[in-house]
């Protein structure tokens, strides 16, 4: 076990971890924060989705060693219990999500494609979500529903 | 309406969902909580000699040992077929099966621990395809011994009226064909996962990711030996089920067994290989499809032979077998009609229910042999179909009851939106348009176990805050039935959302609801929920009309007021709750749903009965590469007939859903084995749809108002990924001539099909 500091959602604490977990692993299980979901455990699905540095990283492919000494925010740390992101609200508003299980990761993907991306194309919101899995929505009201957060974020 | 009923409404847990609040049953953690290790079947079928559990009993970390011999006790999620144990007993029957368990301190001591355990296995001969399962075998051989003549066939069904076989002798036009469907899986995102508290006063808490509480409440007080009414089952936010969590599962029975051994909190939560290895999903099919019509087009016969390959457990099979050709009797009239579906067991993960249960691929071989139809005449599809469509109000020739039915309506809308009659057999080679309608049951008629009670009842309580809460087993697993039960007492009582709330899926708390399958939960729940309200109102008015002396017809309940017309009476809601309060305080008024009796009277009438059925008419676009077969849906038109759409935003989802899931059947989605072991137990290598890979959509809602359905309502959750696979194998065909016959519809396939032609 190693002791390390981890920067999470802006505070920074102490937590003792296995050298060789994911930091998917230590959010949900050391930290409690399981806002970030474990889907398939092996990269193929987004549901994990976090920000490392304000890049999104796969949770499940990232070693916790690896987050020592950046900044990592999740799904908990977005709207900071305040007020949606737009990306959030219209993902509510539209039914951009039913079972709500990969949204997390949604939301985690199209707030950094977003700042990065101001005016996307339908098109290019699709190309942005291509590693985030959803067996619900079939993606339509998805990316609808980011094309219309990033409207809002223009205006 | 004037409440939220008919209006687009987001969920009432959207926000809890879009911020991660939403706890599902892996995020739930309790004091002192033990972790389960599941010790799996190396086999696909093998004689357990010895199960050495010696070298784990000693291991510190480990607070309890199981195996089958600890609970051997059968269960299934039909009464009929409870062939099914929470660890395999005397021998194994898939690789994957569950042998052994632990129960220990940490998810890592768990799995390193129960690889101590040893088995020795004595192998038997092995059935992987269903050809080998029809043939008798030696009696130590078979799969269960409760099977027939000593084959491995689980279940055959098979109905049949006015011998449609003589038909196909002199009928004018006669199609038969054979059609071969991989077996594909749910694929939803949250993996299984269960809790199981044992409490201080002998009572057993499970938290559990399903989709049916209440079986799971029955199947455990069987398997354990524990009264049922100490038995709490509870389903909290759930990550999608698809059918794929609506049986009770061997890990929910060791879970619960392992947390009455140890009497400490335990969870078990699945990798996403061993949800694959779990599967359940639509069973692998074969088919053999035969129709006919006289010169003008009119369906004259069907008759159809399938064979299902169902794993090595029961499931919901049986009813599967019948949902393969009974479904068939819509939306078409077809008088003379038979049907014959083998179950085979094989030693492969058990097969089930999936949406659309048992009718997507026998959907898919009568819509492909419709079309062959319509060329033979050189007619146009849409029409052939529209010759043929069953009116409103009638029965089937298996007597299926019709009530509304907006099917003509579904096919008059995709075509005219798709400019059809233009563009059909006129786009250049490599691009095409076709065609497909769907059928779908609205709720099973008759409940699983047979019982005198209702389907579902629902509570509404009013105490003096003015906040309704709704009681109710129903199962939310992304649907959107929470949010249902909140716009229906909203509108009944002419009151803002935010006055109700819900307690939902907990068979301790919540009135018995038989769970989220069959497509059963708007009409049979909302049927309920609106009762209860409306019970609800006509007390609270009946308090009002007392003390102000007014008649009670005479008061409305809207806007948040309640009131007369002509003012004499102007309350506030929280006014009106007050009087209604006065010396009796909180209050609770129940509704409840039950079929009507429905059917014939011979054997294998009650498969198929609902009280009400949807339909679907789909056009999709496509364009397919012939040099790579490649093919790519640019575009559906999806219109489905639900009745009432009450809330519009969740009935789209359910159609862009099942579109997004019917194509990865279509195209890409294939349960994998070699030699019994799945090959692709995971999203690599089994491929989903992604956004990339997803057409556009045009999605109408039709609303034929069902006589029976809550405001009109029917379902939208399974009916429309019928129409959607055949949709895209007939616009193969108008693409590039060939007909594709075996799904998934891999570019290889089409490759040597369209170099056959040549």
């Amino acid at each position: 076990m190693e002791k390390v500091e981890l920067n999470v959602n802006g505070f920074s604490q102490t937590v003792l971890v296995d050298s060789s977990e994911t930091i998917l692993d230590t959010l949900r299980n050391r930290l409690y924060l399981t806002g970030t979901k474990k889907c398939c455990d092996e990269g193929t699905c987004g549901s994990c989705t976090v920000h490392l540095d304000g890049k999104p990283v796969l949770g499940c492919l990232t070693p916790t060693m690896r987050c020592v000494g950046k900044k990592i925010v999740t799904i908990e740390g977005i709207s900071a219990g305040e007020d949606l992101h737009p990306v959030q609200k219209h993902l509510v508003k539209n039914l951009g999500l039913q079972c709500g299980f990969c949204t997390p990761g949604v939301v985690m993907t199209a707030v950094p494609y977003l700042e990065n991306n101001p005016d996307p194309s339908i098109d290019e919101i699709k190309n942005s979500l291509s590693g985030n899995l959803c067996r619900c929505t079939g993606y339509k009201k998805i990316n609808e529903a980011i094309q219309s957060a990033a409207e809002e974020m223009n205006s | 309406m004037s409440g939220p009923v008919g209006k687009a409404t987001p969920y009432i847990d959207g926000v809890q969902k879009a911020t991660g609040q939403a706890m599902y049953t892996d995020d739930f953690r309790y004091p002192n909580m033990l972790y389960v290790g599941l010790l799996r079947s190396s086999y696909a079928h093998a004689k357990i000699k010895n199960i050495d559990i010696k070298a784990v009993e000693a291991d510190p970390s480990v607070a309890a040992v199981a195996i089958g011999k600890d609970i051997p006790v059968s269960f299934g999620v039909l009464p009929i077929s409870p062939d099914e144990n929470a660890m395999a007993v005397d021998k194994v029957r898939y690789v994957g099966e569950i042998v052994a368990a632990v129960a220990a301190e940490s998810i890592e001591a768990a799995q390193k621990a129960v690889q101590g355990i040893k088995v020795k296995y004595e192998p038997i001969r092995e059935f992987l395809n269903p050809a080998d399962s029809l043939e008798a075998c030696a009696p130590d051989e078979q799969i269960h011994d409760h099977t027939k003549n000593g084959k491995n066939i689980h279940k055959t069904a098979e109905l049949r009226f006015n011998d449609p076989e003589k038909e196909f002798e002199s009928a004018d036009f006669v199609r038969k064909e054979k059609f071969k469907f991989a077996g594909v899986t749910h694929a939803f995102t949250e993996p299984h996962s269960t809790i199981a508290i044992w409490n201080g006063d002998e009572t057993l808490t499970v938290i559990s990711a399903t989709q049916v509480p209440h079986y799971l409440h029955k199947n455990l007080s069987k398997v354990l030996g524990l009264p049922i009414h100490k038995i709490q089952v509870k389903k909290p936010t759930l990550g999608g089920g698809f059918g794929g969590k609506s049986d009770p599962f061997a890990h929910e029975m060791i879970t619960a067994y392992l947390s009455m051994k140890t009497k400490r909190p335990v969870k078990c939560t699945f990798s996403r290989e061993e949800v694959f290895i779990t599967n359940h999903g639509r069973h692998p099919t074969d088919i053999d499809m035969t129709v006919s019509c006289d010169k003008t087009g009119k369906i004259s016969a069907l008759d159809t032979d399938v064979i299902i390959d169902g794993g090595a457990y029961g499931s919901f099979g049986v009813v599967t077998s019948y949902y393969n050709g009974v479904l068939l009797q819509g939306p078409y009239k077809i008088d003379k009609f038979g049907f014959r579906t083998r179950r085979t067991y094989t030693n492969k993960p058990q097969c089930g229910a999936m949406r659309g249960h048992g009718a997507v691929n026998p959907r898919y071989a009568v819509e492909v042999v419709l079309d062959m139809l319509a060329h033979d005449l050189k007619i146009d599809p849409c029409d052939l179909r529209m010759k043929n469509f069953l009116p409103e109000n009638t029965l089937t020739v298996g007597q299926l009851r019709i009530t509304s039915n907006g099917v003509k309506e579904c096919l008059e809308t995709v075509r005219k939106k798709s400019d059809w009659n233009e563009r059909y057999n006129k786009l250049p080679y490599g691009h095409g348009l076709g065609v497909a309608c769907g059928f779908f049951i609205s709720g099973s008629a008759l409940p699983i176990i047979w019982n005198r009670y209702p389907q579902t009842v629902v509570h509404a309580k009013l105490d003096f805050d003015g906040r309704i809460v709704m009681f109710s087993g129903a199962s939310d697993i992304g649907q959107g039935s929470d949010t249902m039960l909140v716009q229906i007492a909203a509108e009944e009582l002419g009151i803002p959302m935010d006055f109700v709330q819900v307690e939902a899926a907990d068979t301790k708390t919540t009135p018995v609801d038989l769970g989220s399958y069959s497509s059963r939960v708007t009409f049979m729940v909302g049927n309920a929920a609106k009762m209860a309200v409306e019970k609800v109102r006509k007390e609270i008015a009946k308090a009002i009309a007392k003390e102000k002396g007014i008649a009670i017809d005479s008061i409305k309940f809207n806007d948040g007021k309640i009131f007369t017309k002509d003012e004499t009476l102007d309350l506030s809601w929280v006014e009106g709750v007050e009087i209604a309060m006065a010396g009796r305080g909180a209050f609770v008024e129940s509704g409840f749903y039950i079929s009507p009796k429905l059917g014939g009277d011979f054997k294998g009438s009650g498969a198929g009965l609902s009280p009400a059925y949807s339909f679907g008419a789909f056009i999709s676009e496509v364009v397919v590469d012939p040099e790579t077969g490649e093919v790519n849906v640019e575009k559906i038109w999806a219109a489905h007939d639900c009745g009432k759409a009450l809330n519009p935003l969740a009935v789209e989802g359910q159609i862009e859903g099942s579109i997004h899931m019917g194509l990865g059947q279509a195209l890409s989605e294939d349960m994998r084995y070699v030699k019994g072991q799945i090959m692709n137990a995971n999203f690599f290598d089994y491929r989903i749809p992604y956004s990339v890979d997803t057409p556009e959509m045009d999605v109408t809602i039709i609303e034929s108002n069902d006589g029976e359905g809550p405001y009109g309502a029917k379902e939208a959750g399974e009916g429309p990924i019928h129409p959607v696979l055949p949709s895209i194998g007939n616009a193969i065909y108008d693409a590039v001539g060939v007909r594709m016959c075996e799904l998934p519809i891999t570019p290889d396939k089409i490759f040597t099909k369209i170099k056959e032609l040549k």
